[in-house]
């Protein structure tokens, strides 16, 4: 549509090429001088696990993001890119994991939004039509130009955004998890249209962490870890073993000092759950499994695969669609439901893996939210009235003895740090004693010390016979801390192992849903 | 003939009762398809009314009024952008804050300015929208039936009847076939969509808010300038709220907001006919039932018992870009 | 996060901004001040003169205080939970008609057991009607803006058919009941004092002050010092918090515009049994939109709403003497400088924060 200086490019040069690519995000250096060469009618794979830094990478890419150090060279030419307008003009474009469309309009309307062609829109909605049914044919997109984004099935969405960064004429394409929202049916038709943008001379940029999706689709793959890139290959001279023990690395030699576990009864026992989200998706299918006292047990997963459904379900937070929770000797199901009040007097507690929007309470002093979720109990009341002074002495104690820094109980819980919020609330969970414990992501943004202090504190609790439940995608985290590994993918558990027996190989294949 | 004389009376006093009403309504429309609830409409309409009830006493010029109106409610406008665009405040409280204030600053500045107890002095026919007649009232005001429609109802309108119910196919044409009204429909829903396609939330929001105080000043003009014939206390008597009820029963569409317009004058029209009026078996009309019948079926309608009123998505947050 | 690098001290998250809103707002009530002639200073003077300079600027200064603590108390304790309540006004007029059934109806009893019942009255009336949009909030999700909008033109218009047609006294034109027996009208502040043998200004103010400041700590206990306020607070701040907590969000919105409507009954006892003694047309005559004001003012803060009502009374009082003492500023400049205070101290609260940051950082890089 719009023609620049940047099209005008270099037949041979590649597509993109990002050079020494540098970003910090405060303490966190998510890219770690990155480099990168995507070929002019590839479609290329960046695979890595959550964090690796393939979304900061593709946002800089796409101009959410400015790097801090690097070159983009797009066609040969170094290009400027300082927000979403000039990566349009070079000819980028970029389909979200979550779609940019307006729900109510339909899709010719969503199409031309921002190229709309003159103040009137009837002057060029008939071009825009015929337009946008060639680039239907041409790539196999079909939509029905009138019909309402909203009352359309995802696939299709998904198709629309793509329709829309053709009709904008992209040149290059990025698709950031493109598949984590589709069926594989859905999946299957993307590939088609990918490769049909390949046959075009188009380029594609495929984000991903699903090495299945990898090997059949694209011609050169590089992977990404902790911020760095650590390999690139072309397709068809990789294997999935390969790419999985790139992704993961060699992770096994972190091992915790810890005694053998020694496992009791059924603390925890979930029987044919599935769980479904506000949008009605289902998201935990058919999973059962138990959790013993003694052992923890860790769920591993790439993140969005129903961990985190299935932690609300049994912590209280979510309805059950169907199966049961057994827990203290009482039975959940969707028939007898329980929030989470019932469940915690049940024996369960619950380190929430969101810790700002559910675990604490950012507006409420320390004190605060040291009683959330026991606020009831009789401990903490004198009458009728709460005990501030009583809830003081309990704070500042937990405080001390899960090195809670500044040990203030009247400071606000968003004046902390992230690891200190995090003590603050396993201290309150930990400390109730429960029979079982749900952690969830325990020490996502927390730094090197507190994550030993917390992995402590877990094992220590594990020793002194409670049953814990561990979701995390930190795999390290899951190595070292878990008794038995349960692998979670697409809302299905899909594997079990063992610690000590568990091949990074193998694991990956797991997560990535390619065993 | 009979049913006549209360007939064109009727549809008369509804056609005036709707203008600022319609005119209120569409100017939350715009602000609120956008993305930027407005409760602030009362207070921006009796701005209007003051501004142009004070300038036209001054001046003589009902023109001058009518665009001293326009100025500054489109300021609140602005304002009102200012707080919810610009530094992200909250929508609501804004709008309280304006009805308040200009509540209150009407009528202080009323009182010193004009020392006639917050009122502005009466104005002359020549400084008010005087009635229009239409061509050959004097011929077709003669056919029995149609002839009293053309006069009174059609015509014997004052000039800004017109424009007012032009205004609705106009907002409806914007919306639904420019870029600038497809633009506010996407930004309303999905500003996020809106920003990733290179275009500015910021700048297409002040568009709007000042749309919505530009006919909201008309609005007002209408109320003091050509209802009535000067500002009194509070004139607009609670019609933002009840344009925001129209708006809620339209569902935020221009045509329907219309016809909840509409529909509301006629209750206010055949109450005022009611007042006093027993009816058989059934005794004396309450009147004030008559006149909530809009409140209610807001009500009934935002708690989705009748259909439901779904506003904006986006309405009411203001646009972080996260990530 | 970008939230630690605008970090403040907490003085001045809590005194000095507002307090700088707070003088926003009077510049902005300054500068109309100006525009009607007069010297903003002067009129400053003669206002807190007229408010506090005489036994009866106080007594009326504290009266007017009286239905702002109410409201305002109303307004924050739905703030608290996370509503807005702008129906204050509709829910303390309705609250009006539960105190003069109980005044009128059961006058036959003694005040001691009238009082207790006009409260409840009150109470009851006002926690109904606002039971309305609290349950549709909760239930329906209808938004309590609107709701609450609506809800009060329905209550202008039922308490005019109700005045008008069924509480008038008869043969009389406008529309207001018959005086209420002497044993059920609240006392006068100075009767009250007069009995003990002080000497007080004759003003409206009565005991419905007192009851006022028994709600302040009866709202200050109940928010921060029960199980049910902390519950109440949590589903304010963070909806999934009260979830993981298994406090049902809402059952705490229905109770918390129950509470708030019941509070707001309060301007019924001040106004209907206190000061005038019968039900008259409109007598809530705005408090409930001041309310809005003072919550915000004071920071939802039981002593924060009594400081700000009292602040407000005070204005209203000076803004009253004023006019006799300037005759081109009306009473009516209070109105403004309400809404002036929303907007400042509400919509635009964060405005100069990121000033106030660079500020003391410069002031503490310069020591």
């Amino acid at each position: 549509m719009v023609a620049s200086p940047a099209r005008q490019r270099d037949a041979t040069a590649p597509a993109v090429e990002l050079r020494g690519i540098d970003k910090r995000f405060g303490t966190v250096h998510a890219n770690r001088s990155v480099d990168l060469v995507v070929q002019r009618g590839h479609i290329h794979g960046l695979i890595g696990e959550n964090g690796a830094g393939k979304s900061t990478l593709m946002s800089i890419l796409y101009g959410f993001y400015t790097a801090d150090s690097g070159d983009i060279l797009v066609g040969g030419k170094e290009v400027r890119i300082a927000e979403s307008r000039d990566a349009i003009a070079a000819g980028i474009e970029m389909v979200h994991q979550h779609f940019m469309l307006v729900d109510p309009m339909t899709v010719l309307e969503n199409v031309i939004l921002g190229v709309e062609g003159g103040a009137l829109l009837r002057r060029h909605v008939p071009k825009a039509r015929e337009e946008l049914r060639r680039i239907s044919a041409e790539y196999g997109l079909n939509v029905d130009p009138d019909a309402v984004v909203g009352d359309l099935p995802v696939g299709a969405q998904q198709r629309v955004e793509i329709l829309k960064a053709l009709y904008r004429g992209a040149e290059i394409l990025i698709l950031d998890e493109p598949t984590g929202v589709l069926t594989p049916q859905e999946a299957t038709d993307l590939f088609r249209v990918l490769a049909a943008l390949r046959a075009q001379g188009k380029t594609v940029i495929l984000v991903t962490h699903k090495l299945r999706e990898i090997m059949a689709i694209t011609d050169r793959v590089s992977v990404m870890r902790a911020g760095q890139m650590v390999g690139h290959r072309d397709t068809a001279d990789t294997s999935r073993e390969e790419l999985g023990e790139l992704m993961i690395g060699r992770k096994l030699a972190t091992r915790l000092d810890k005694a053998p576990a020694n496992i009791g009864a059924v603390a925890l026992e979930v029987r044919g759950l599935s769980v479904r989200d506000i949008q009605g998706v289902q998201r935990v299918k058919d999973v059962s499994f138990a959790v013993r006292a003694g052992e923890i047990v860790g769920i591993a997963g790439v993140s969005g695969n129903g961990q985190t459904e299935l932690m609300e379900a049994l912590a209280g937070m979510r309805r059950l669609e169907a199966g049961s929770v057994t827990v203290g000797g009482a039975t959940v199901s969707a028939e007898h439901p329980a929030f989470a009040d019932r469940l915690r007097k049940l024996g369960m507690a619950h380190v929430p893996e969101d810790r700002l929007r559910t675990g604490l309470v950012p507006a409420f002093a320390a004190r605060e939210s040291a009683i959330l979720g026991y606020q009831d109990d009789p401990m903490y009341s004198r009458g009728p009235l709460l005990d501030w002074p009583g809830i003081d002495r309990h704070t500042q104690g937990l405080m001390e003895k899960y090195e809670v820094k500044p040990p203030i109980s009247r400071l606000r819980g968003a004046l902390f740090s992230g690891g200190n919020q995090q003590k603050l609330i396993m201290a309150r969970e930990m400390e109730r004693d429960p029979t079982v414990l749900l952690v969830g992501q325990p020490t996502r943004g927390v730094d090197i010390g507190g994550i030993d202090f917390i992995h402590r504190r877990l094992i220590a609790m594990r020793d002194r016979g409670k049953a814990i439940l561990l979701v995390s995608v930190e795999l390290d985290e899951i190595l070292r801390l878990s008794d038995r590994i349960l692998v979670m993918f697409d809302g299905r558990l899909v594997g079990e192992l063992l610690p000590e027996n568990a091949d990074e190989r193998q694991l990956g294949l797991l997560m990535a849903g390619a065993a | 003939m009979e049913q006549l004389d209360q007939i064109v009376p009727l549809l008369a006093a509804t056609i005036r009762v709707a203008v600022p009403l319609i005119l209120a309504g569409i100017a939350g429309l715009f602000s609120e398809r956008s993305g930027v609830v407005d409760v602030g409409l009362e207070g921006k309409m009796l701005a209007g009314a003051f501004a142009a009830a004070a300038v036209a006493s001054i001046t003589g010029s009902v023109w001058l009024g009518l665009l001293a109106a326009i100025g500054v409610a489109g300021v609140l406008g602005i304002l009102h952008g200012f707080v919810c665009i610009t530094q992200r405040g909250d929508q609501v409280v804004s709008g309280v804050a304006v009805n308040i204030l200009i509540s209150g600053l009407t009528m202080t500045l009323g009182l010193a300015w004009f020392e006639q107890g917050g009122q502005t002095p009466p104005l002359p026919a020549s400084a008010r929208f005087g009635v229009v007649v239409l061509p050959f009232s004097e011929t077709i005001g003669q056919i029995p039936g149609i002839g009293r429609f053309y006069t009174e109802v059609l015509g014997g309108q004052n000039i800004l009847v017109y424009p007012t119910f032009a205004l609705v196919p106009l907002a409806w044409w914007v919306l639904g076939s420019t870029r600038f009204g497809l633009r506010i429909r996407a930004v309303g829903e999905s500003p996020a969509a809106v920003d990733t396609a290179g275009i500015s939330v910021v700048r297409l929001r002040y568009a709007a808010v000042l749309i919505a105080g530009a006919l909201c000043g008309v609005a007002g003009a209408y109320i003091s300038t050509a209802q009535g014939a000067g500002f009194v206390r509070d004139m607009t008597g609670g019609r933002g709220f009840l344009a925001l009820a129209a708006l809620v029963l339209g569902k935020w569409r221009p045509w329907p907001t219309l016809f909840g317009c509409l529909l509301f004058a006629a209750l206010d029209a055949v109450a005022i006919r009611l007042q006093g009026v027993v009816l058989p078996g059934i005794g004396a009309v309450p009147v004030e039932f008559v006149q909530t019948i809009p409140y209610i079926m807001t009500i009934i309608l935002l708690a989705g018992f009748v259909g439901r009123a779904i506003p904006p998505k986006a309405s009411g947050l203001p646009y972080v870009k996260d990530r | 996060m970008s939230g630690t690098a605008l970090r403040l001290p907490w003085w001045a998250d809590y005194i000095l901004l507002p307090l700088l809103n707070l003088l926003l707002a009077l510049l902005a009530a300054g500068l109309v001040v100006v525009a009607t002639g007069e010297n903003p200073l002067d009129a400053v003077v003669t206002m807190v003169n007229g408010a506090f300079g005489s036994g009866e600027g106080i007594g009326y200064t504290l009266y007017y205080a009286t239905d702002m603590i109410y409201t305002g108390l109303a307004v924050a304790v739905a703030f608290h939970c996370g509503l807005f309540n702008i129906g204050a006004e509709g829910q303390a007029y309705i609250a009006g008609l539960g105190v003069a059934l109980v005044c009128l109806y059961l006058d036959f009893l003694p005040f001691w057991l009238v009082l207790p019942l006009a409260i409840a009255g009150a109470a009851l009336f006002g926690a109904g009607y606002a039971a309305i949009p609290g349950w549709l909030q909760a239930k329906r999700g209808s938004h309590i803006v609107i709701t609450t909008i609506m809800t009060n033109f329905i209550a202008y218009a039922a308490m005019e058919y109700i005045l008008v047609n069924v509480l008038i006294k008869p043969g009389q034109m406008s529309p207001e009941t018959r005086y209420f027996a002497p044993n059920a009208v609240l006392p006068k502040m100075d009767a009250m004092f007069a009995a003990i043998g002080v000497d007080i200004a004759a003003t409206p103010l009565n005991l419905a002050f007192v009851v006022a400041l028994l709600c302040i700590a009866l709202v200050w206990v109940l928010i921060w010092h029960t199980r049910w306020g902390y519950s109440l607070r949590v589903v304010g701040a963070s909806p999934r918090a009260a979830v993981y907590a298994g406090i049902a969000p809402a059952g705490r919105v229905i109770q918390a515009m129950l509470l708030s409507g019941a509070l707001a009954g309060g301007v019924a006892l001040n106004e209907v049994m206190g000061a005038q003694g019968k039900l008259l047309i409109n007598f809530p005559s705005g408090y409930g939109f001041t309310g809005i004001a003072v919550a915000l003012m004071g920071r939802n803060h039981p002593l924060g709403v009594l400081i700000a009502a009292i602040l407000f009374g005070a204005l209203y009082q000076g803004g009253a003497e004023l006019t006799f003492d300037m005759p081109a500023i009306s009473p009516y400049l209070v109105v403004a400088l309400q809404g002036l205070v929303i907007l400042f101290t509400g919509g635009l609260a964060t405005m100069l924060r990121p000033a106030l940051v660079r500020a003391l950082r410069i002031g503490a890089g310069a020591r």
